[in-house]
């Protein structure tokens, strides 16, 4: 194991000049994803995200074969997987989860017989299923970091239609949102978001970017905005200490880089001040949630509470 | 694929004798309207007048149509025929006119969003695309948290109200839009009793005090029967509409709900026939 000290040297050090690039591209995804990540967690769209990021993987062959950009090519995959499950599953006869599982494996296979036909491919395809620090092309930095700020731009600018959205759908749409192109807004921020990160992380790996960090999030905050900030710091951070520690330790970045971000959860499942395990135990004696614990207290002695000195009817 | 409401021109509207302001207008008017769901045909001919200060209950058993009713009216679902007039106008889908309390389960309420910004979020189409919410949005926000007395919860998470602050959350909602109409989804579900009534003071005071017409879907009768200044019996279509006194031919209830004259529905209505038999 190295010391901090000789981890800066080495990314200092111009030989090793791939190492700079990797830990910049790695915390810049994270944050991104963790954004990003937290419409998808509060929305409940783990599943779709899981779909995008297989998804984009015959995007990934086709570029690899053709010798295009992996960025480029990943994108148009994803965002095509993406319109087409929100197209299809406009037929209420099938559940969306239905036509994910088609889609998103279809894509899979297609990006597995796509790679296979470019010579050594078992090479390549570990690559884009684990991830790997070294070869990061100098201009996928800056693809990265100008994707990256146009991607947190649009959710800045979209977010409270996305809240609007994920509070109630019904509502939105009686109000006149278009929820249809606002759902497609979100896929292709999702898919954009996946596409940065598969780089470091790899395929298989790249999920875990969206939804721990927010899910980690989640528990520690009941405020939108604090979570929001929180997802990213806790995503850049895991990258962070994720790459120190897979270069130190000689570990894989991308299944190091998770694992630190699962710590980070497991940490905040047990411990955040509210909605841990610890401090449920602490209120209750038990592990109630308070939404169980208002709906069981009786709604009328809370009703009564609430309108205490209030003169009625 | 021509739907009435595209037809109804804002010209043929203003020749419309509703556009007088007369607090007798009705604010809400539902002609003819027919549905067609998956090939079924859900809703036909469903009239129905609410004026400024009506609380008007929608009552039919299920299956019948409210909610259809309700959405028709919202546009979210697409009337085959007829046409819905708010103020005298063809209601458009994206109606600010009308606002709509869903069903209480309709809402992420382990989103982490506090009372006041999920009041706010009803008012997101107005504030409109790219823009971050005004004085006028604030204000609008405070008045409708104000008129549900719900202020002194304005801070708190959604997930940690109980079931009668979630409907008066959604109430104040639509509320923020300002709009005339008022359509309540079923609001009583799963409420208990003193809840209930508390709720029933507020949306009658949101009628008779500010002149809000309401319509209202609800299950249970008696309180209907008890705070509702009209009741509409829905059938599939409209059975029929009155003051609840106005109501008291138990023929209408047998046939809006399929039962029988012993039903202990009509006893519980007060509207048992098996005592006028006995007197024949």
């Amino acid at each position: 194991m190295i010391s901090l000290g000789e981890f800066i040297q080495d990314l200092l050090n111009p030989d090793l000049a791939f190492l700079p690039k990797a830990l910049l591209v790695a915390v810049m995804s994270s944050v991104v994803c963790g954004v990003i990540g937290c419409h998808v967690v509060l929305r409940g769209m783990a599943f779709i995200g899981d779909a995008v990021a297989h998804a984009v993987f015959p995007g990934l062959a086709i570029a690899f074969v053709l010798q295009g950009s992996l960025v480029i090519g990943g994108a148009v995959a994803g965002v095509v997987t993406a319109v087409l499950v929100a197209v299809f599953s406009q037929n209420r006869r099938l559940k969306e989860d239905s036509i994910i599982g088609v889609f998103f494996v279809a894509a899979f296979a297609l990006g597995i017989v796509i790679i296979s036909t470019a010579p050594g491919y078992a090479g390549s395809l570990q690559q884009f299923l684990f991830g790997s620090i070294t070869g990061i092309p100098d201009e996928d930095v800056y693809v990265v970091a100008i994707a990256g700020a146009i991607l947190l731009l649009v959710a800045f600018l979209l977010h409270k239609e996305f809240v609007a959205v994920s509070l109630d759908r019904e509502m939105a749409r009686s109000a006149g949102l278009p929820v249809f192109w606002l759902d497609l807004a979100l896929y292709v921020l999702v898919t954009i978001a996946i596409v940065l990160s598969v780089q470091t992380i790899g395929n298989i790996l790249v999920l875990a970017l969206l939804i721990t960090p927010a899910a980690a999030a989640r528990l520690l905050t009941d405020r939108l905005g604090l979570m929001m900030f929180l997802a990213p710091v806790i995503g850049g951070a895991s990258a962070l200490v994720g790459l120190y520690l897979s270069w130190s330790l000689d570990l894989p970045a991308g299944g190091t880089i998770v694992l630190v971000a699962t710590a980070v959860f497991l940490v905040a499942w047990f411990f955040a001040p509210r909605h841990g395990l610890l401090a449920r135990r602490r209120r209750h004696g038990s592990a109630r949630t308070p939404e169980q614990e208002a709906e069981n207290q009786g709604v009328a002695a809370g009703e009564r509470a609430t309108l205490g000195g209030v003169p009625t009817g | 694929m021509t739907t009435s409401a595209t037809t109804a021109t804002p010209d043929r509207a203003v020749a419309s004798p509703a556009e007088a302001p007369s607090p007798e207008a009705a604010v809400l008017r539902v002609r003819d309207v027919a549905v067609e769901l998956g090939g079924r045909l859900v809703l036909h001919d469903a009239n129905l007048d609410v004026r400024a200060g009506e609380l008007v209950g929608l009552i039919g058993p299920n299956g019948a149509g409210k909610t259809t009713l309700l959405r028709s009216i919202l546009g979210l679902v697409r009337r085959r025929s007829g046409e819905v007039l708010v103020d005298g106008a063809a209601a458009r889908g994206a109606s600010t006119s009308m606002g709509y309390v869903p069903q209480r389960h309709e809402f992420a309420w382990d989103f982490p969003i506090s009372v006041e910004d999920a009041v706010m979020s009803g008012r997101v189409r107005r504030i409109g695309w790219l823009r971050r919410a005004g004085v006028a949005d604030y204000r609008a926000t405070r008045e409708a948290l104000d008129r549900v007395r719900m202020t002194h919860l304005r801070k708190r998470p959604v997930g940690e109200l109980s079931g009668g602050q979630r409907q008066r959350v959604l109430v104040a909602r639509a509320l923020a839009l300002g709009p005339g109409v008022l359509l309540l989804d079923e609001p009583f579900t799963g409420l208990d009793v003193p809840t209930q009534e508390l709720l029933t003071d507020l949306f009658a005071e949101l009628a008779r005090e500010d002149g809000k017409a309401v319509l209202m879907t609800t299950h249970d009768l008696v309180a209907a029967m008890h705070a509702c200044t009209r009741i509409c019996l829905l059938n599939r279509t409209v059975v029929a509409t009155g003051t609840p006194a106005e109501l008291d031919d138990p023929a209408l209830w047998m046939r809006a709900f399929g039962i029988s004259q012993t039903s202990p529905l009509l006893s519980a209505l007060g509207l048992s026939t098996t005592d006028r038999k006995a007197d024949a």
